[in-house]
């Protein structure tokens, strides 16, 4: 059996490596290789909430452990890679504020957000208490990126990476939400990437591109 | 209070520094040119080098100033005095109060300046072009090595270097996130400020790339065996600080002299590993381009950044 202090560490340890590739996510220029790092988020994900489940001993953790490997590790980014090998964009992503004022920015939101946390997870009766902070700031760090990024694509994995934010702030306050509602998120992420997968497609044969800026425009020409 | 064993530690330590620093930069070159399938110029190129440098007549440019002349002076003594702040064998140093970490940097600062300023002296187009390339990196690399020592001395509540590293070496296993964070950016801050490859290219003297040797090519004989020297020195300086702070183990505490013996071993056996990876980094990255630099130094100082912060969310 592993001591809780030490077992504190080893979820202090998956939070800050979540945080670290929430960074490297905003950081990365190019969309498969964000692609990639989301799938990394995803595993890291998966593997602290089976930690969770195993030192709580709380048996719906293992489920939704299993179901973000599912859906975040295997199935999104395969739909993603399929989505652009179909749409042949393998661009560079355009950010719309270069990277390292994108980071400073960054790391605002960060301090923001470790700030915000303090007091509701000194409140928090959880071994993950600490870890309330980070969450909070890789959904805002993944809400920057949909805002920075000009391309259609990689706004949806900063969607899909706001959803991971979501969870482990979950799993941090309060071992997770109930059964249903994880399987209600799980399939409306699910869904919403195919319908957006749609809208690429569309987007994409009226203005040629998938630079949303397009969408702007409300005038018929 | 200053004890014997102190100043015997002190005085091997920087007598250990400056005769080893040479054979760390020639261990350095021996494992790029053998990752390279290359046969390499041999582990003792350096100190070769410094001797012949030593026997030549210097010529030293017609309006070369006075700062031309002392600079290789100034920089060599600042990286003594950074050597002798370092704990590399003992953390009992009767030194280290001189100088904490921020008068570390300082320190280092002082000889960019220095050499900087010679580079500018001569007046030629290459010195004014490195010692500007130069400050840009330095201003970018400064503050995030000032954030990496500052999540040291958070954790250890001191910014002596000494008190640091005694604190690290004596605390039990634990896991840091923020260290983890802050050894690598370390790492890159010390890529860029020992002008190693993804940031400039010490092996060659190719006019666009170079950033250091265009500084240094006005310098020949002793002034230049200093700077070499110096250079040295600081990758020397700049492992140490990287070893004593993440892996302290081995080191010596107190004024024990059973650990003194243990701790040279270990510090040759941690310096010999540490080389041969600097080896592989500079091996399988390609060089930048000067402008993605400050990219490379942004990412350094977020990632330092990040672990101060983490350490005073997490392990407080």
């Amino acid at each position: 059996m592993i001591t809780a202090a030490f077992a504190n560490q080893i979820i202090n340890l998956f939070a800050a490596v979540m945080l670290l590739l929430a960074f490297a996510m905003l950081a990365q220029r190019r969309v498969l290789s964000l692609i990639d790092l989301f799938a990394m988020q995803g595993l890291v994900l998966t593997l602290s909430t089976g930690f969770v489940a195993y030192t709580t001993g709380q048996t719906h953790l293992w489920f939704s452990a299993g179901i973000t490997f599912a859906l975040k590790v295997v199935l999104l980014p395969w739909i993603l890679y399929r989505l652009i090998r179909q749409l042949d964009v393998k661009w560079d992503v355009e950010g719309l504020i270069n990277i390292p004022t994108t980071m400073l920015i960054g790391i605002v939101l960060v301090i923001l957000s470790f700030n915000v946390a303090l007091p509701i997870s000194q409140i928090a009766g959880t071994i993950t208490k600490g870890t309330l902070g980070i969450a909070l700031a890789s959904v805002l760090l993944a809400f920057l990126m949909m805002i920075t990024r000009s391309k259609a694509v990689p706004q949806v994995i900063g969607f899909l990476a706001m959803e991971n934010g979501l969870f482990f702030a979950a799993t941090a306050a309060t071992y997770g939400m109930p059964m249903v509602v994880e399987l209600g998120i799980a399939l409306d992420v699910l869904v919403g990437v195919v319908i957006l997968g749609v809208f690429f497609f569309q987007i994409r044969e009226r203005f040629d591109s998938l630079d949303i800026r397009h969408l702007e425009k409300l005038k018929e020409e | 209070m200053i004890s014997w064993s102190g100043v015997v530690a002190q005085v091997t330590e920087l007598a250990l520094a400056v005769l080893l620093a040479p054979l760390l930069t020639g261990w350095v070159n021996q494992c790029r040119a053998w990752l390279q399938n290359k046969s390499g110029p041999g582990l003792l190129r350096p100190y070769r080098t410094i001797r012949k440098l030593f026997a030549k007549d210097a010529v030293i440019a017609t309006n070369a100033s006075a700062v031309f002349r002392t600079a290789p002076y100034v920089v060599f003594a600042c990286m003594l005095v950074a050597a002798a702040i370092v704990p590399t064998l003992a953390t009992d140093l009767p030194f280290s109060i001189a100088a904490d970490a921020i008068a570390l940097v300082g320190i280092f600062a002082l000889a960019r300046v220095f050499i900087s300023l010679a580079a500018m002296d001569v007046g030629t187009a290459f010195g004014s072009l490195g010692a500007r390339r130069e400050m840009m990196i330095g201003f970018l690399a400064e503050p995030a090595l000032l954030m990496v020592l500052f999540t040291a001395s958070l954790i250890s509540q001191s910014t002596s270097l000494a008190t640091t590293v005694e604190r690290l070496a004596r605390m039990e296993f634990a896991i840091f996130p923020s260290l983890a964070f802050a050894g690598v950016a370390f790492t890159m801050v010390s890529l860029a400020e020992n002008a190693r490859i993804p940031v400039d290219n010490p092996a060659t003297h190719l006019e666009l790339t170079m950033i250091h040797e265009a500084m240094v090519l006005e310098y020949s004989a002793r002034h230049l065996a200093l700077i070499e020297w110096a250079a040295s020195l600081k990758l020397f300086v700049y492992s140490c600080i990287g070893i004593s702070i993440f892996f302290p183990f081995g080191i010596s505490q107190g004024g024990d002299p059973l650990g003194f013996a243990y701790a040279l071993p270990a510090l040759v056996f941690k310096l010999a590993v540490g080389g041969a990876l600097l080896a592989v980094i500079e091996t399988v990255s390609a060089k930048m381009r000067i402008f993605r630099a400050p990219e490379f130094l942004g990412t350094a100082f977020m990632l330092a950044v990040l672990a101060l912060l983490i350490h005073a969310l997490l392990e407080t």
